[in-house]
């Protein structure tokens, strides 16, 4: 900043060398401060990298990596998972007739039953989920099609939606609601699940459909427009249904007012895009029984019964059916564990090698602060 | 009194002459500026008159002239935001990114919401206007401070001068100023209280040179004791503004039409200081920024350094990869859309494919814009801030003598300073204190050595007086004690030779520019009239029949006349003689003026018609002054010409280089005058082995005749105002012949202190020392000797030629010599033994195209080169060959205005604020006091600056390059969509905020090799002259570890949330987090120190981070629509999963870095290193010494094979 311009010395008069210009204390010496930082000599911590702190920390590593590593593997091995595959793209699997049929606004309802065995049984509470595979829920355009304020029971996005969700914006002059094209492509399967009875009978097993979806999400972000108006079909009379859907939002959930409208789960479930093009949504929760002693889901067979509704086809898509149990670190995924288990190892290898070559080529010095 | 009464005498031909040199002069200028003053007056000049003249078209046209209020600033309060925005836009950089936020706003292709691109702009450019206004805040309190100073001006209706401000004064006031008072504005001096009508002022302010100058009041104004501004009527008419400090033009018309020429001498100039005189009128002709100063001031140095080059030039990879990038994006994005048929994710568009590929190539630009790292510049501009901060306040860089410390003037080339290979240095001043100390003499052939004056021991007393006690040499004191102690008539052939060594002495007294004056008087009261003393002129007296020959003889005569007053005034004399103070414009002639004093002959006070002397014998004498031709680069030489106070001749002193005056001095076939001019030349030359500044003496009588008529054509010269300076020249060239040769001086200047240490480490660190000198071959061999630059073993090469094809064969002699003597001796390393001197007239032919590249090739085979005998232009001739044909950093250092053109021309000039003025100063990027901070300068904080910014620039690179991997990575799984799995906010500000300050701090405060290493190994400098730590390698490496690293980061959260039921926004937030953990942790395996600050600013960014996410994702319900974050972090964090992605990628991503930082640590341990290098230093030293016939083939790698290595390695893989 010194020479940053005509500075004030340039005129001031007070040259060093000028005798008898200012009074005294107008000379004031331009001696540095003698202070640590100043100069430079704040005291330091050299994180210079010797065999006495690597040694360490590699094998600190690798102790610590491995046993989250196997607990990571043996939790995961632990949790139960069962998937079907119910697109039918087989000519032979029980769906083939409804993925040949598809339309969005059939009136008829195709349904197919999937039967499937459950070798082991399932204890606690278990997960069914809804799959997807190839399907890009993460197009930048297609996370953007959609309008919070609206979803958030905003009255003026019901009427007047934002820009985003064209060209899921309005139809017949009336707004959508919900708009964009997130919400206009909900999933619209219906799945049950029965248990056949070794003797015969099939049992249906109760799925709950509460509990889903993020507590945030079902509480804060997502709201009915008219707070205390129980009649939504008044409230979401000047809107339109999305043009896919068969029938208006107020109608997902008739027979619970605390899962219709803008707050149904299945609706958020859907709304909360997925990362990857290959995912899972929670559909249902299948509840352990009270008695504890059976498992919720004994071995045994079942069956599937799909209302199919969801053309997966044109993008070469699947849909899935996926049972699982949760542990604390959520479904199945060996990965994890299997990656740290490695690269604990492979930190516990390299500490050796390195304390081979120390031993060999002679440790000279540990001492790793530089005198300042 | 004396000079006024005696002048009409003595020059009355010159007077009237002088009305006719105007005239011709005036004439001149109306050609030169067209027509007269009624005619076009606003053209090619100014017309001044005093502000209450009646006439009403200058009074219009006095009113268009610049005011004297100044204003420095850039901007005011209104133009502030168009004009910072529009000197902002002139950055390539900012272009650039409004680009990208322009073409954010572009629907088709927008990839974030419009308003948040605009941020990273936005901020960078506030910060930069910030920075602008806040310097601009700075100059705006400067000129206000200037603006509100107060002086003396005439107002007519008070009829009284009354007190304005600066800023309110104007052209044609007239201005009253005291002593030591600064000077307002641009003046032509009206009136001096001085009876001689002169002036001194200090130049300080303008060029920093103490030395007082003299300025003359305009000729045939009256001049007595009171001025009376009413009568003043006469007006002026000058050249427009310009900038030439030393050039004014113009003449004063009197009412009487008389008209009189104006020049520099005439004009007082802004900001300077009146000294000597106690007031001073004067009319003001420019004002404000019209003056000189003001138009001198030009703003700070831009220079722009290697590592900023070389980083342009990475950045432009950036582009390229970024571009790369793009397509790579659009290409799958067009093939990814082909593969589909209108599936239901899709939002229904007709766009085809490679329309839709297109357009998301721009798109992409949009989404990896971070790729360039906008905050870079700005960050680099604060880091060298910073750097220079450190740089000025190092203590060991502080001369507690001249309360002086680094001053660092240019702000951006701190990292050049760690890469210099070639440092060209001037001798005298630089190496050389430049405090001259007179040592022997030669007078008529005869040696006197002075022995008393010892040996220059005293190495270390840094406060020496200025004055430095000359014993006399009891030879030379004998003989001129025969002069006072008139017992006895000495013979007739010692006659001779005091006569000589008399004139000697009056030469060296009378021949120089030395202004007088006491410690104890203030400066402003006069010291040159002494009238009420006996002094006066004794010339009447003396018998004009005598010869300069027979002056001897007469010299009891004047003892005896004398011999009253001297006795009064003996006691007198005693006392002033001490407190005498001389200031000169060289130290040369303070040192002269010194030595002849202690002879007795003592400079008592000079005014521009007179000298006054004290010659031994005699009492203060008054010697009449007729011309002083001042020393001229050209001439290399001096002289006066003086009435001898005792003869009446008019006698010519001239003294100069000593080659110059041997060639005008002429034997004349005067056997006894050959011999002398032998002896002299013999004793020079040995002078000049010792090291001594040699200079000669030489003295001719002129005939009245013969003085007249170079008088007449001497006073055209100087009139003339056209090749004024060329007539000058000529009309001394022709003075100065047929001298006669009275004497040699030899003036010892000592080296500074730790010169030899500073050279042996800066050749150590690989840095070539060139010294380029003015001085003789001789002079300039010993000293380089003396400062270690040349060793008792080293192989001299001389090349002094005549002719270019001499020089020609010379150079392929001396690449031969070379050849043998490396042959011979075995290549010890890399330097080689052989030294290069070389002369400026030989210079001057290697210069030449054709012989360049020989010249070079062999300079390049030479440790060192020395040029003598070498012009300024020279000088920056040698610099800039060096620098463009070798393509090397150039480092000049020199202190006087000689140097000014090297400093400029090389890539880095240092100024040395000395004895010899301001210009170096001025013209530097650096300026210090002492050569030996250059040491530290260069191999501490020049080594500090380079490797910190290096390493920091790298990192920038590394920090964007990975994080917008990520993002990269993620578009292979969304269908090339230009999808983010951060929101954008989070986005923008990872690089702008969260991770902005740390390298900041880093590279300001790092330090990879402690200071007290880098002084002890010199060594460790060459790192920074290949550019170690920023080799296109280096760069690729950081590249490489980036991909790596964000591939770790992006991949170890997909397969562990692959098939989850994990949403785009929750997959970012682990990614972002251990992003933002590999990059900070990255940071402190790269620091090699760890402070405080370094911890508390790691800390704060990641805290930062956390606290804006969380509560972003606390809060943000429909804030930032449509991609709200609430619950997502909360949700994220709250699983254990979370904190194991990020432990894992962590660690997977840093740990090849920390493993090969390892390995080569291991062989680098700290003290291990810095001990063994020690240890090698001393072996070296110990090879050095031992003999050179024995064959070493341990070479620097050779003796520690894996240091060097492992240094480059470090080097390459730390940054």
């Amino acid at each position: 900043m010194m020479a940053s311009s005509y500075n004030a010395k340039d005129e001031d008069g007070h040259h060093p060398g000028s005798v008898g210009s200012g009074g005294p204390g107008a000379v004031k010496s331009k001696k540095p401060d003698n202070t640590a930082f100043k100069q430079q000599r704040l005291p330091a911590w050299q994180p210079i990298l010797t065999a006495g702190t690597v040694l360490p920390a590699f094998f600190m590593i690798g102790l610590i990596f491995i046993p989250i590593g196997i607990g990571l593997l043996v939790t995961s091995n632990n949790i139960k998972e069962f998937e079907i595959d119910y697109t039918g793209v087989d000519m032979f699997s029980p769906c083939f007739n409804c993925s040949q049929s598809y339309s969005w606004n059939s009136t008829s309802a195709c349904t197919c039953s999937v039967p499937f065995t459950l070798d082991q049984p399932f204890e606690s509470n278990v997960f069914m989920y809804y799959g997807l595979s190839n399907f890009y829920q993460n197009h930048r355009r297609y996370v953007k099609s959609r309008d919070d304020s609206q979803l958030n029971g905003d009255k003026s996005s019901l009427l007047n939606p934002s820009k985003e969700c064209e060209p899921y914006r309005t139809s017949d002059k009336k707004s959508i609601a919900p708009c964009g094209a997130i919400a206009n492509s909900l999933f619209n399967d219906t799945l049950e699940l029965f248990y056949i009875h070794p003797n015969g009978s099939r049992i249906a097993i109760h799925l709950v459909k509460t509990g889903i979806a993020w507590w945030t999400d079902k509480h804060v972000k997502f709201r009915n427009p008219g707070e205390n108006n129980n009649n939504l079909s008044i409230v979401f009379q000047d809107t339109s249904k999305p043009v896919n859907w068969r029938k208006p939002v107020y109608e997902l959930d008739p027979s619970d007012p605390d899962n219709n409208g803008f707050i149904n789960e299945d609706f958020i479930v859907w709304m909360r895009t997925a990362a990857l093009p290959t995912f899972r949504k929670l559909y249902r929760i299948i509840q352990k029984k009270k008695d504890n002693m059976t498992p919720t889901l004994p071995p045994g067979n079942y069956s599937l019964e799909v209302i199919y509704n969801y053309p997966v086809r044109s993008f070469d898509g699947r849909k899935r059916m996926i049972l699982s149990t949760i542990s604390w670190m959520g479904g199945k995924n060996p990965f994890l564990g299997i990656a740290y288990i490695t690269v604990g190892s492979v930190c516990f290898f390299l500490g050796v090698v390195l304390l081979i070559i120390h031993h060999k080529y002679g440790n000279r010095n540990n001492n790793a602060d530089i005198p300042n | 009194m004396l000079g006024i009464e005696n002048l009409p005498k003595l020059a009355g031909p010159f007077l009237k002459t002088e009305r006719k040199g105007p005239a011709a002069m005036i004439q001149q200028f109306e050609q030169d500026h067209g027509g007269g003053m009624a005619k076009d007056l606003a053209k090619n000049r100014r017309v001044v008159m005093p502000s209450w003249t009646e006439h009403e078209e200058i009074k219009e046209l006095q009113k268009s002239y610049s005011r004297n209020k100044v204003r420095t600033t850039k901007y005011t309060f209104l133009s502030f935001i168009p004009k910072n925005l529009f000197e902002q836009l002139h950055r390539f950089a900012n272009l650039y990114f409004i680009f990208l936020a322009a073409l954010n706003f572009v629907p088709i292709v927008n990839a974030f919401q419009p308003e948040i691109s605009i941020i990273p702009i936005v901020f960078v450019m506030s910060i930069t206007a910030v920075k602008d206004l806040w310097e601009d805040q700075r100059r705006r309190k400067s000129d206000q401070k200037v603006n509100n100073r107060l002086c003396d001006v005439y107002d007519r209706k008070q009829k009284r001068y009354v007190e304005r401000r600066w800023a309110e004064v104007c052209v044609g006031d007239l201005v009253r100023l005291c002593c030591n008072e600064i000077i307002p504005a641009d003046m032509v001096l009206l009136h001096s209280s001085d009876p001689n009508g002169v002036c001194h002022i200090e130049t300080a302010n303008l060029d920093g040179e103490t030395n007082l100058k003299q300025r003359q009041v305009v000729r045939d104004l009256p001049q007595g004791s009171e001025f009376v501004p009413e009568n003043y009527s006469s007006h002026i008419e000058c050249e427009n503004p310009n900038n030439d400090l030393r050039r004014f033009r113009g003449f004063m018309e009197h009412p009487g039409k008389v008209r009189v020429g104006l020049h520099s001498e005439n004009l007082l100039l802004r900001s300077c200081t009146v000294r000597n005189t106690e007031t001073v009128i004067g009319i003001v002709v420019y004002a404000g920024h019209e003056t000189k100063a003001m138009q001198n001031n030009s703003g700070p140095r831009y220079k722009r350094s290697k590592l900023e080059r070389r980083l342009n030039m990475d950045v432009l990879w950036c582009v390229i990869l970024l571009l790369l990038m793009c397509l790579i994006a659009a290409v799958g994005h067009g093939f990814w859309l082909s593969g589909l048929q209108n599936p239901i994710y899709m939002i229904p568009d007709d766009t085809h494919p490679a329309l839709a590929a297109f357009y998301m190539f721009w798109t992409m630009i949009i989404v990896l814009q971070v790729l360039i790292p906008i905050s870079l510049y700005v960050s680099i501009e604060i880091v060298k801030l910073g750097q220079i901060y450190f740089i000025q306040n190092d203590l060991d860089l502080y001369n507690p003598v001249l309360d002086t410390g680094v001053q660092c003037r240019a702000l951006n080339i701190t990292e050049d300073l760690g890469q210099i290979q070639f440092l060209f240095s001037d001798k005298t001043g630089t190496l050389t204190e430049n405090r001259m100390l007179f040592r022997r003499c030669t007078v008529a052939g005869t040696e006197y050595p002075h022995h008393e004056n010892g040996p220059f021991t005293s190495k270390h007393t840094p406060l020496i007086l200025w004055e430095c006690a000359v014993v006399p040499d009891p030879q030379l004191q004998a003989k001129l004690n025969t002069l006072s102690s008139a017992m006895r008539s000495p013979p007739r052939q010692q006659a001779a030779e005091i006569s000589h060594i008399l004139d000697f002495f009056l030469a060296l007294t009378v021949c120089n520019t030395v202004v007088v004056s006491s410690p104890t008087q203030p400066r402003h009261v006069s010291p040159t009239t002494p009238s009420g003393t006996p002094s006066y002129t004794p010339s009447t007296p003396v018998t004009p029949a005598l010869s300069s020959g027979a002056w001897s003889e007469d010299v009891d005569d004047i003892q005896k006349a004398k011999v009253n007053s001297a006795d009064e005034s003996e006691s007198d004399d005693e006392d002033e003689a001490e407190e005498l103070l001389y200031e000169a414009e060289s130290p040369d002639e303070a040192a002269l003026v010194q030595a002849a004093k202690a002879y007795g002959c003592t400079l008592l006070g000079r005014s521009p018609e007179q000298v006054l002397v004290v010659v031994p014998g005699t009492g203060p004498l008054s010697i009449p002054l007729l011309h002083v031709l001042p020393f001229h680069s050209a001439r290399k030489r001096m002289s006066v010409v003086v009435r001898h106070p005792l003869t009446g001749e008019v006698v010519v002193y001239t003294k100069g280089a000593d080659n110059v005056i041997m060639e005008l001095a002429e034997a004349d076939g005067n056997l006894g005058r050959r011999i002398v001019m032998e002896r002299t030349q013999r004793n020079l030359d040995q002078y000049a082995r010792e090291g001594l500044r040699t200079l000669c003496v030489a003295k001719k009588v002129l005939e009245e005749q013969e003085y007249e008529a170079w008088l007449k054509r001497h006073e055209y010269a100087e009139t003339s105002i056209e090749n004024r300076e060329e007539l000058l020249l000529e009309s001394a060239e022709r003075l100065e012949t047929n001298l006669t040769l009275l004497g040699a001086t030899g003036i010892v200047d000592r080296l500074q202190e730790e010169v030899p240490e500073t050279i042996e480490a800066l050749q150590e660190a690989g840095i070539k020392v060139w010294v380029l000198t003015g001085d003789k071959q001789e002079t300039a061999i010993n000293i380089a000797f003396a400062c270690k630059l040349l060793r008792p073993t080293d192989h001299i090469l001389m090349a002094n030629c005549d002719s270019k094809e001499t020089c020609e064969a010379r150079l392929h002699e001396l690449q031969h010599e070379i050849r043998q003597v490396t042959k011979e001796g075995v290549s010890e390393d890399d330097s080689s033994d052989c030294v290069l001197v070389i002369d400026g007239r030989t210079l001057d032919y290697t210069l030449q195209k054709e012989l360049q590249g020989s010249f070079l090739e062999l300079t390049c085979c030479c440790r060192s080169v020395i040029c003598c005998r070498s012009t300024p232009l020279q000088k920056s001739q040698v610099v800039r060959l060096v620098r463009d044909k070798l393509k090397v950093m150039t480092l000049a250092i020199g202190d006087g205005a000689n140097d000014v053109s090297m400093i400029q021309m090389a890539d880095v000039g240092i100024g040395i604020s000395g004895q010899e003025g301001m210009q170096a100063v001025m013209s530097s990027d650096f300026a210090i006091s002492r050569f030996k901070f250059l040491r530290k300068l260069i191999l501490v904080h020049g080594h500090w600056c380079y490797t910190r910014l290096a390493n920091m620039i790298l990192y920038f690179f590394y920090k964007n390059v990975m994080y917008v991997n990520l993002l990269f990575w993620y578009q292979f799984f969304c269908g090339f969509s230009g999808s983010t799995m951060t929101n954008s906010w989070v986005l923008i500000f990872f690089n702008l905020l969260f991770t902005s300050v740390p390298p900041i701090i880093y590279g300001v405060l790092d330090k990879d090799v402690s200071g007290e290493t880098l002084l002890d190994l010199p060594d460790l400098y060459k790192s920074g002259q290949n550019s170690q730590a920023y080799l296109p390698s280096t760069f690729w490496m950081n590249i490489l570890d980036a991909f790596y690293q964000s591939l770790v980061c992006f991949f170890i959260p997909y397969f562990a949330y692959t098939g989850s039921d994990i949403g785009v926004f929750s997959f970012g937030s682990p990614i972002n987090g251990s992003a933002l953990l590999i990059i900070l942790l990255h940071q402190l395996i790269e620091s090699r120190t760890v402070t405080w600050i370094h911890t508390a600013i790691l800390l704060f960014s990641a805290l930062f981070y956390y606290a804006f996410v969380l509560l972003f994702s606390l809060t943000c319900v429909t804030c930032n629509s449509p991609t709200n974050p609430l619950g997502i972090e909360t949700k994220m964090m709250s699983d254990p999963l979370y904190y194991l992605v990020c432990g894992l990628t962590t660690v997977l991503a840093l740990l090849p870095r920390y493993y090969t930082l390892e390995q080569c640590h291991r062989r680098l341990s700290a003290q291990d290193y810095s001990t063994s290098l020690r240890q090698w230093k001393e072996n070296k030293a110990a090879q050095r010494l031992s003999s050179r016939h024995v064959p070493q083939n341990l070479s620097v790698n050779a003796d520690m094979p894996h240091l060097t290595d492992c240094i480059a390695e470090a080097g390459a893989v730390l940054s």
